[in-house]
């Protein structure tokens, strides 16, 4: 390319991946069939808690197609799914770390725990073979609810009779203790934050491969990072060599953390495919996605705020109870504590802060991230607990919060994190001119004419993210580094071919990527290509969650073009017979300084693969970088929320009716990708606040397993977004000044409904209500507040 | 036991065999490997599986392959043109970044052709309504909104 052309980067250009899924052509894991295919069927556990005494196979293994039958027996010398993240408790000693069985072996612990797999021709038989298994179950008292479960007299565990998995605390307790002893009002508030059930729309999918040939495994899983997967499965659970399975993770139908796991059903799979001797292939059915998919949220809060006469936040106090459900799940022990307590300064310089948090085994689905991961119950309940003490203190609730936002950077907040950049008066006085604020009031009065409640709500959030520096994870108990991989490998023509450690499940890497590369390389879009999510192609990698991506996956890509770059300069240097000094890299060109001599990237790049005029005693060659890269810091992006709804108070439906952010991502890439992730995030955090509500009854039972029961947003529930990204404050410590965007939405909106509901219902005497604000819920606070 | 069935899928004459209880979505997806009709559920509540039945949009998953038969089945591989372009709904998808996983894309493409062919100067509330019958997890729908709005301009409708 001779002339320069402007800059990808910033520009919303289309996705090259999208041709393939708006024909049809993706390929999820249920698209692929292998030669010889089979299928497999969980029998799972239809009670909360019991004692398998005994199990009857014979006559499934009889049945029609049965290949093989496989029960907790079978699997014995199988280690248990494994825990990544050691949370040690306040006294010192180490969280309880039960076996998590690939099938259960003498106990089931939640209903749809795995009890048996039969692998069959089809499908349709394994699931009727299973129908056959008889299975005699002793029933024990089930532990359900999250608030109680530690004076619960029944056991999840037997090495944890209180089912206490860790008490955890940070934060300097006398210190708050101190502020509060001297504080002019404090604002007290209790709050659950709902639990959910993720509903990525692909299933959760396996199908499993053994080669006799050369002795490997290869796995095509719905993953969001399949050298982890690879990683535990293989070192962890089955001892298999590493470098002997194949992890593939293709097109991937949405993730939002629950594809982030090491489930038992890819385990199991992958552990009987060399018994059974054929590949063997498994697809969710959505019931069983509610029963097993990892849940999210589910925390019992109770939090103090300290003020003074002013309004200044002195000091804030937390205590949580967190649900983790039956057994740890892969990242399960980090949310409520590493990823949630250490949010709880906010946008905020509050002096002092201390949580502790009380995290509980129950009879239910394990519980781990679902998008946002802890710093959505973090937001809520510090977003409400300002709200409440603005009304409380008759001060404008916006202004609250302008009087306590940190303005000096870097920030150490006292739970832990050092905020580089932000600049959170910027985005609160541009989503208030964007939700037109000043309207607000003649727009309730005219809905008051129609009979209806209007309110507005505020929520300024901030998230940690470029999830993580390993050393800092590392000391907080991680059992895993946090970095990510990069390949750039140049082909003789020049096009390159880019490999990620992380993965696409919807959110443009593809594209976005190849914008970074091409704007840096100076080449065409099309000419750059990005592979990901198969660790026989890919060299490492981390994979994507945590709003990681691009700030980390995206940081090592622009370290390997760098070394390319710097390579290329020593080749044309040589052809172009200058020193490598004297030889600058800009627009696709290597060109010596202030002459015209110069070499096109495609000329360097053919240099490299047919070296017959080249440095060979110095320079290897082939032009094709690696490199890894390890964040200094976690990233913080931020931004300001408001909601506007319409209450009926004949009905109790809420209506969103307007719905503004104004977020500080940094630097963006693509904008149009950007604002689909805000949007996305939107949709799922104002369902977590009036619709969605994942619940089990006393004995355990999933009372919301079918999309009849767990309420989705659908198009009609959702009104459209007032979106815009700010110019925003660039990240201090990352090649590209990036903060990351995926989980903003889901982490801002939820308080911000909530806020907009109890707004519209102050004036009849409401306080306070819990997510979801269904119309039951509200119509019943409107009754009992006339009473 | 099965049953001899004979019906079009994508202007093409198909013969199966298929067991009386076998879904269309099955028949299409397993026997037919046409992959670009999802399955993202077990209650006829996504729509994923979303695809025209002599021209109407249908949940196959509601459909039993049985009953297409002599009937007439356009699925999302049937409205992509053979020559590398798109129809006009699916390039709308596309330029307002209508779909990120790309799972309920399918199934809402088939639904939005069926509610745009169907219902001329569709307003927003209408679109909103319309495709209330398929889920989509990623978008928000925001765009899938702005993407039906656009496509039914480039339609004439």
């Amino acid at each position: 390319m001779s002339a320069a052309r402007a800059p990808l980067i910033g520009q919303s250009v289309e996705r090259k991946e999208d041709y393939r899924f708006v024909t049809g052509a993706g390929q999820y894991t249920d698209d692929i069939v292998l030669p010889q295919q089979s299928y497999a069927y969980f029998l799972r556990s239809p009670h909360a808690h019991a004692r398998i005494r005994a199990i009857d196979v014979a006559p499934a293994r009889a049945a029609p197609g049965v290949l093989a039958v496989f029960t907790g027996k079978d699997l014995a010398g199988v280690g248990g799914l494994p825990c990544g993240w050691l949370i040690k408790s306040l006294d010192g000693t180490p969280m309880k770390e039960p076996k998590h069985p690939v099938i259960a072996e003498d106990r089931v612990r939640h209903v749809g725990d795995q009890v048996a797999l039969v692998v069959a021709d089809t499908a349709a038989e394994a699931k009727a073979a299973a129908a056959l298994i008889e299975v005699d179950y002793e029933m024990l008292p089930a532990v359900v609810d999250t608030a109680t479960a530690a004076s619960n007299p029944a056991r999840v565990h037997d090495i944890a009779p209180d089912n206490v998995c860790y008490t955890w605390g940070i934060g300097d307790k006398a210190a708050v203790d101190a502020a509060f002893a001297k504080a002019d009002h404090i604002t007290r508030l209790s709050l659950v934050n709902n639990r959910l059930i993720p509903n990525a729309i692909e299933p959760r999918a396996a199908n499993a491969h053994y080669s006799r040939a050369d002795d490997s495994y290869t796995l095509y899983v719905a993953n969001q990072n399949p050298h982890v997967e690879r990683l535990l499965m293989t070192a962890f659970v089955l001892g298999l060599p590493e470098h002997k399975v194949r992890v593939i993770a293709p097109d991937v139908g949405g993730g939002f953390g629950s594809k982030i796991y090491l489930y038992a059903e890819e385990t199991a799979l992958v552990w009987a495919a060399k018994r059974v001797g054929r590949p063997i292939k498994w697809t969710a059915e959505r019931s069983e996605s509610f029963l097993t998919d990892a849940h999210g949220r589910d925390h019992v809060s109770k939090a103090e705020l300290a003020l003074d006469r002013s309004g200044r936040f002195l000091a804030l106090r937390v205590h949580t109870t967190a649900n983790l459900g039956a057994y740890l799940s892969t990242f399960g022990s980090s949310i409520p504590t590493i990823l949630h307590a250490t949010l709880l300064a906010g946008q905020y310089a509050t002096a002092a802060i201390y949580c502790e948090v009380q995290a509980v085994f129950t009879n239910t689905a394990p519980v781990d991230a679902y998008r946002g991961a802890g710093r959505p119950e973090a937001t809520y309940l510090l977003e409400r607990i300002v709200e409440q003490a603005a009304r409380e203190l008759k001060i404008d609730p916006a202004e609250l919060r302008r009087r306590n936002f940190i303005r000096k950077f870097p920030y150490n907040t006292p739970v832990g994190l050092t905020y580089d950049t932000g600049d959170y008066e910027a985005t609160l006085k541009r989503v208030l001119e964007l939700a037109d604020v000043k309207g607000f009031p003649a727009r309730k009065a005219a809905s008051a004419q129609r009979g209806l409640l209007r309110g507005i709500g505020y929520s300024c959030y901030i998230e940690a993210c470029g999830i993580a520096p390993s050393a800092i994870a590392g000391a907080l108990g991680a059992r895993a580094g946090l970095f990510e991989a990069g390949e750039v490998r140049v082909h003789p023509t020049g096009k390159v071919t880019v490999f990620t450690g992380s993965h696409s499940h919807g959110q443009g890497h593809e594209t976005t990527f190849a914008q970074v590369v091409a704007d840096r390389l100076g080449l065409a879009l099309d000419d750059v290509d990005i592979q990901h999510g198969d660790t026989g192609k890919v060299l490492f990698g981390m994979g994507t969650y945590g709003s990681r991506s691009l700030a980390v996956g995206g940081s090592a890509i622009v370290k390997a073009v760098d070394k390319i770059i710097a390579k290329g300069r020593k080749i044309a240097a040589h052809l172009l017979e200058a020193g490598d000094a004297d030889v600058e890299f800009a627009n696709g060109e290597f060109r010596v300084v202030g002459t015209d001599r110069k070499k096109s990237f495609a000329e360097v790049a053919l240099a490299a693969y047919v070296p017959h005029h080249y440095p060979l005693d110095r320079l290897e060659p082939g032009l094709n970088e690696n490199a890894f890269y390890d964040p200094p810091n976690f990233t913080f992006p931020a931004g300001s929320y408001v909601c506007e709804v319409e209450v009926d108070p004949e009905t109790g439906a809420v209506r969103v009716d307007r719905f503004t952010a104004s977020d500080d991502f940094g630097n963006v890439v693509n904008p149009m990708i950007v604002e689909g992730q805000v949007h996305g995030g939107l949709a799922q955090g104002i369902g977590q606040a009036l619709l969605e509500a994942c619940v089990y009854n006393s004995d355990g039972q999933l009372l919301t397993g079918s999309y009849s029961d767990y309420a989705m947003p659908r198009a009609d529930h959702l009104p459209a977004f007032r979106v815009e990204t700010a110019k925003g404050t660039p990240c201090t410590h990352n090649p590209l000044g990036v903060k990351g965007c995926g989980e903003a939405g889901a982490i801002g909106s939820p308080p911000a409904v909530i806020n907009a509901v109890l707004d519209a219902l102050a004036e009849r005497g409401i306080t306070s209500i819990d997510m979801p604000a269904t119309p039951y819920r509200v119509w019943q606070a409107l009754q009992a507040a006339r009473r | 036991m099965s049953v001899t069935i004979q019906l079009s899928v994508n202007r093409r004459s198909v013969t199966a065999e298929v067991s009386p209880d076998t879904l269309l979505s099955h028949l299409l997806r397993e026997q037919l490997r046409l992959t670009g009709t999802h399955i993202g559920c077990d209650t006829s509540s996504c729509g994923a599986c979303t695809v025209h039945l002599d021209g109407r949009a249908v949940k196959s998953c509601t459909v039993l392959a049985a009953q297409a038969h002599g009937h007439e089945v356009t699925t999302i591989e049937g409205v992509t043109p053979a020559d590398g372009s798109l129809h006009p709904m699916q390039a709308a998808f596309r330029s307002c970044h209508g779909l990120q996983c790309g799972f309920c894309t399918p199934g809402m493409v088939m639904a939005a052709i069926d509610l745009v062919t169907h219902r001329e100067h569709a307003t927003e509330e209408q679109i909103r309504t319309g495709l209330e019958g398929n889920l989509c997890r990623c978008t928000g729908y925001h765009n899938i909104v702005k993407a039906v709005a656009q496509a039914a301009k480039a339609m004439g409708r």
